[in-house]
């Protein structure tokens, strides 16, 4: 959760770039929903429930090539529905394996077994019982990662919502989680403002006292803004006359391609789950 | 913090989606109550503000920076329900659309950073706080504290769940499925890191949220009643908290020491199956455990006919489909406290029934 940076970015700018980040996989999102693929083709409901079990299932799997194969598999489904693998690499492999590598790193030599080898200045001896540990935990999360940001990209945000209601998720919640999702991008426009018009009001560095007490009195003003906001909107759903309950429009159809790909996935993931015990 | 999609065994996110669910709901009928028709915008907005912040860079002592949950501020401000519901929201967010946290793990993550979070942070900040005034400086400290103890609970419990990890699941050589560090590891090793760095940055935005808010708009400060729990000063009094209060205390030690139960060695006295009184092992244990009187040379006819009248579901206090018999033990406790809880309610109930129909009959 903390980063070293005494010689790099100020915090200004490193907020700054992470709403720019947080805008940009939003728009990239917007894009791939667009691209006519495998995954773009079908019902999102029909996503979801054709892939939520492969993630359980990535989880639940005692056979590393088990994992191996449904990793495969999810490489196959983003080929197959025009995310390009620089893009998957980039954004979620790469991640993944920095962050899971640092932390099973340490396994290979703290989990007790047989030792196969052993590090060659430090002396440190690598267990079979660790390398596997870590390969489990490094490929879980790839494999998992992979396929929830698959079931995303290739699927407009209002419609992953929308279909969230096949999992029985009460409609209230559904709309809650679109008008949230919406006023993110209001509140972090609004950041980027407060801390583009901070930037540009500085000259030189600010010592670290100062820097807290600009960052937390932003926090504080969208704070006072985030309750100013939740009353208009209150405001202006009231004037357009709602009363508490919400709908949500149910346009989904679906056809034998849904049905069929459903078929298959659900095959595939009995499959996983029997080789897999 | 964010745990990971495969860094916790399935059985142990179904076991935290099953705790945080009832946490969630109450949330949301408390909310609903006193939002009424506010509640669809004021949750959607105030969820929003907690996936902004969770982005905001904290500049910590030494030069380094760190990212804030933001429970703490969230709590202070909006109260614990409402709190909870938001961050909750927050992480769900996180977790499917920016890939921070796993899917299958999300009902850990929220139960550790939103639900107990909100808790701890609603619990501590009203302690020290006390009833002073909305601008005294004990405030400002109070929410600091909350963040702090928040976040530090949060970890500790992100901890423990990931330290389990290898104590139950293994595969058949032995190496770990799941998260591969045991708690004398995991706990050290993610505390560490919380109670210097990762706690200050929440410490620091809870505080200067609330000093700030003092500042510019002490009114926020008291919105709790609008925004979150109705009346603050008496939430116990509202959910009836107050009188049950020691029967939950107790209730939730009994269930945290329910793992004590698989530390214990051997069988309980008098809790022998027929078929052990022909196994040697057992025949010695049951010898010494009764100063040494050897039991039977054959087994009880009447014990081994009477044991062949009933099954329990959960033979060993594991349920047939529970591969690990420790990790049965422990959802064995949890169903029959369940078991045991609604069978009150629903005696509480009749009893209640017939009181009213007493009442209505009654001249």
């Amino acid at each position: 959760m903390t980063r070293a940076g005494k010689n790099s970015r100020g915090v200004v700018e490193r907020s700054l770039a992470s709403f720019v980040d947080a805008l940009e996989h939003a728009f990239y999102a917007e894009e791939l929903a667009k691209k006519n693929g495998l995954l773009q083709k079908l019902d999102p409901r029909v996503k979801i429930v054709a892939i939520l079990p492969l993630i359980v299932i990535a989880a639940l799997a005692r056979r590393l090539w088990v994992i191996a194969v449904l990793f495969a598999l999810a490489v196959a489904i983003a080929l197959l529905s025009s995310v390009p693998l620089g893009t998957l690499a980039r954004r979620v492999w790469l991640g993944v394996l920095t962050f899971t590598g640092f932390i099973s790193f340490p396994a290979l030599f703290l989990t007790p077994g047989p030792a196969i080898s052993s590090l060659p200045l430090l002396g440190w001896t690598v267990t079979a019982q660790g390398l596997r540990a870590a390969i489990y935990l490094i490929m879980r999360a790839e494999t998992a990662a992979t396929f929830s940001v698959l079931l995303v990209l290739c699927t407009p945000w209002s419609n992953v919502l929308k279909a969230l209601r096949v999992l029985r998720l009460p409609v209230v919640l559904v709309v809650v989680l679109g008008m949230t999702y919406r006023y993110i991008f209001l509140l972090l426009r609004n950041a980027h403002d407060m801390f583009t018009s901070r930037k540009s009001r500085i000259v030189g560095r600010l010592d670290g006292p100062e820097q807290r007490r600009a960052a937390t009195a932003s926090v504080g003003v969208l704070m006072s803004k985030t309750i100013q906001l939740s009353g208009d909107v209150y405001l202006a759903m009231r004037s357009r006359g709602f009363q508490g309950e919400v709908y949500v429009l149910d346009e989904f159809r679906t056809n034998w391609f849904d049905w069929a790909m459903l078929a298959l996935f659900i095959t595939v993931a009995f499959l996983a789950f029997w080789f897999g015990r | 913090m964010h745990i990971p999609d495969g860094y916790l065994s399935p059985s142990t996110c179904a076991l935290l989606y099953g705790t945080a669910i009832p946490f969630w709901y109450t949330a949301f009928a408390r909310v609903k109550r006193l939002m009424n028709t506010r509640l669809v915008p004021l949750l959607a907005v105030a969820s929003a503000f907690c996936f902004v912040i969770m982005m905001f860079n904290v500049p910590l002592p030494g030069g380094t920076t760190g990212h804030a949950v933001g429970v703490g501020a969230a709590t202070v401000v909006l109260g614990p329900w409402a709190s909870m519901l938001s961050v909750s929201i927050a992480l769900l967010i996180q977790a499917v659309f920016f890939g921070d946290g796993g899917i299958t793990t999300f009902g850990a993550n929220s139960f550790n950073m939103a639900i107990v979070g909100s808790l701890v942070a609603h619990f501590t900040y009203r302690a020290v706080a006390g009833r002073t005034a909305v601008t005294s400086s004990r405030r400002v400290i109070a929410a600091a504290l909350a963040g702090y103890t928040a976040i530090n609970v949060a970890a500790l419990l992100t901890a423990f769940e990931l330290g389990i990890q290898p104590l139950f699941f293994k595969d058949a050589s032995g190496a770990p499925l799941y998260a591969p560090y045991a708690l004398h590891i995991a706990i050290p090793a993610m505390m560490l890191g919380h109670l210097t760095f990762a706690g200050l940055a929440e410490l620091f935005v809870a505080g200067g949220v609330v000093a700030y808010l003092q500042r510019t708009n002490p009114a926020l400060l008291g919105q709790r009643s609008a925004a979150g729990a109705k009346e603050d000063a008496s939430p116990a009094a509202a959910s009836g908290w107050k009188t049950t209060r020691p029967l939950w205390i107790r209730l939730a030690l009994l269930m945290l020491l329910t793992p004590l139960g698989i530390l214990a060695a051997g069988t309980a006295w008098g809790e022998w199956e027929a078929k052990d009184f022909s196994d040697a092992q057992m025949r010695r244990q049951i010898t010494a455990a009764s100063g040494q009187v050897a039991p039977p040379s054959e087994q009880p006819r009447g014990l081994a006919r009477l044991s062949s009248l009933w099954s329990a579901p959960f033979p060993k206090y594991a349920p047939p489909f529970v591969h690990h018999p420790a990790f049965g033990y422990v959802m064995s406790a949890m169903f029959g406290c369940g078991l045991i809880l609604g069978f009150f309610l629903f005696m509480g109930w009749m009893i209640g029934k017939r009181g009213s129909v007493d009442s209505g009959t009654s001249p």
